[in-house]
């Protein structure tokens, strides 16, 4: 071992942790509200997830088993820097499988498992403020928020209808968290929205850019706001998922050439790959491996 | 109409420092009345105004409102809450300039509904067709709901924010200068078009205006400020008829003749 100086467990001073789990403390008193903190530079660009990375630094131990998707997927760039990161500054044991992890770190969805009591899902927020396009004043969307002024955000559901016939908003669907605050569940699509409800996991959400912490504790009433003649649907797909046959989870549109060839796969890999292992096959995999056979 | 006044204001005094902003001004406002506060530039129309519409906290004094429930409200120790909430259900407020009053990147038939859906509207069928009959009412082409009021003319957009104030029906309209920028004819309309809505609602309306002609119009009071005092006060008629005060008598005269 070096001389050289090292960094703390899991990279943050102990300062700096304490301050944040006061944020997140409370942001779960307050479900929905969103707590103000000093958000830290972190050895990633903003974008990247600086603010799920200090939630999720924060509240890690060593005994922590961390999960970290993006886009649903275990493997993509922001994924895997992170889920390196944590094991380089914390030494935790990280999995890819939904079930097993305590901790799981996401951006743009929430996994297709349903999550259990004990688990914590720490999403990545880009833009916390879900009043922001229509109201661009800071000082009057806290305002609204104290006085819970929310008929702006109706006028932009409004607007979806009056210009594409229905609610064309499909990520980043506003939401009404304990009957109180309006809140943006980050960019997952709306197809997520249903699981934050009385869900058994404490969802917390971190933005770093805007320095903003919130969370849903466990078995809030969470409800996806909508008219009542044009009442709140998630996205449906036509077919099931090519690899797993998987349906009724969201699927992502892959091109395979340039002649308009495309399939639609789970978003979720784990889900994906644990069906694949339990025996279900999809269309498209059932060809290749006739194919090699 | 009620016996009682729906605007008790009662000493009502702004400084900027040492400056005076208003002073000491005192007046009732009934139910059904159009008040036009007339004066030149710097007098302390706009001031004034904006005291009464709790858009600005005076120095001194008080503004009592006749709620809907028929007890008298001192503005100024209700809640910040209580307040908002009468401005977007039981008032409107017409700006001079059409943008600050209206949300330029939403649709009109938005800008009409927005107030809906902030008292708790959540059917979007009703909320078009209020919106639409709203546009009707205030001469704009039923086809044009669905475009933004940055495609309107001036005089669209002034007329769609009045739409958007009166959608909740209100008992009291503030207007600041509701016809400033829009040429003659483009005025002559809005004008008949404001006295056939006040008419036909029995609103309240307190209009400040630099143009005698439109307290004329519009009016059936007025008063005429200098230097943030109210020189003179009376009927319309009375006062542009036969002005007592130096300077109304100056500013009666100052009228161009065509």
């Amino acid at each position: 071992m070096s001389d050289l100086a090292t960094y703390n467990f899991a990279y943050l001073d102990e300062q700096t942790k304490r301050m944040i789990r006061r944020a997140i403390l409370k942001a779960i008193a307050i479900p929905g509200y969103q707590v103000p903190f000093a958000s830290r530079e972190m050895p990633m660009p903003y974008g990247w997830g600086t603010g799920g990375v200090q939630v999720t630094a924060s509240i890690i131990g060593p005994e922590d088993v961390l999960k970290v998707i993006d886009q649903g997927a275990d493997d993509t760039t922001n994924a895997v820097s992170i889920r390196a990161f944590f094991q380089k500054v914390a030494e935790v044991a990280v999995t890819t499988h939904t079930g097993e992890a305590s901790i799981i770190q996401t951006r743009h969805r929430i996994p297709e498992e349903t999550l259990r009591e004990g688990q914590v899902l720490v999403y990545q927020v880009p833009i916390p403020e879900p009043l922001r396009f229509l109201e661009p004043r800071e000082t009057e969307t806290r305002k609204m928020h104290a006085l819970e002024e929310y008929g702006l955000m109706h006028v932009k559901l409004y607007e979806d209808i009056a210009k594409h016939g229905r609610i064309a908003t499909t990520y980043a669907y506003p939401v009404k968290v304990h009957g109180r605050y309006v809140m943006d569940p980050s960019p997952t699509p709306k197809f997520d929205n249903p699981k934050m409800h009385m869900s058994e996991a404490l969802q917390l959400f971190g933005a770093g850019r805007e320095k903003r912490i919130y969370a849903v504790p466990p078995f809030t009433e969470v409800v996806s706001l909508d008219f009542e003649d044009h009442p709140f649907e998630i996205q449906t797909f036509d077919k099931p998922c090519a690899l797993c046959g998987a349906e009724h989870v969201y699927l992502d549109e892959v091109v395979l050439d340039d002649k308009g060839g495309r399939m639609f796969v789970c978003s979720d890999t784990d889900h994906c790959e644990t069906r694949q292992a339990e025996g279900h096959f999809g269309a498209m995999l059932a060809t290749s491996k006739e194919a090699a056979e | 109409m009620s016996d009682q006044p729906l605007l008790k204001v009662r000493n009502l005094s702004k400084f900027y420092g040492n400056r005076i902003g208003c002073n000491t001004v005192s007046f009732d406002l009934w139910p059904g009345e159009v008040l036009a506060i007339v004066g030149e530039s710097g007098s302390g129309k706009t001031t004034l105004l904006n005291c009464l519409s709790t858009r600005l906290m005076p120095t001194t004094g008080s503004v009592d409102y006749h709620m809907r429930d028929g007890q008298y409200r001192e503005l100024y120790h209700m809640s910040e809450a209580e307040r908002r909430f009468l401005m977007r259900t039981d008032w409107g407020f017409v700006h001079q300039n059409p943008a600050d009053g209206l949300r330029m990147t939403v649709s009109a038939g938005a800008n009409v509904g927005e107030r809906l859906m902030a008292i708790g509207d959540r059917h979007y069928g009703n909320i078009r067709q209020t919106a639409t009959e709203w546009l009707e009412r205030v001469e704009i082409s039923t086809d044009r709901i669905d475009d933004q009021p940055r495609a309107f003319s001036g005089g669209m957009r002034q007329r769609l924010q009045i739409a958007r104030n009166l959608v909740t029906g209100p008992r009291l309209v503030f207007m600041d200068e509701p016809t400033g920028g829009l040429d003659v004819s483009v005025q002559a309309r809005l004008l008949d078009l404001v006295r056939g809505l006040v008419n036909d609602l029995g609103l309240s309306a307190i209009v400040v205006t630099h143009d005698l002609a439109v307290a004329r119009l519009l009016s059936h009071r007025m008063m005429v400020m200098k230097d943030g005092h109210v020189i003179e006060q009376g009927l319309t008629d009375r006062v542009l008829d036969d002005p007592r005060e130096p300077y109304t008598q100056l500013l009666v005269s100052s009228i161009l003749q065509v």
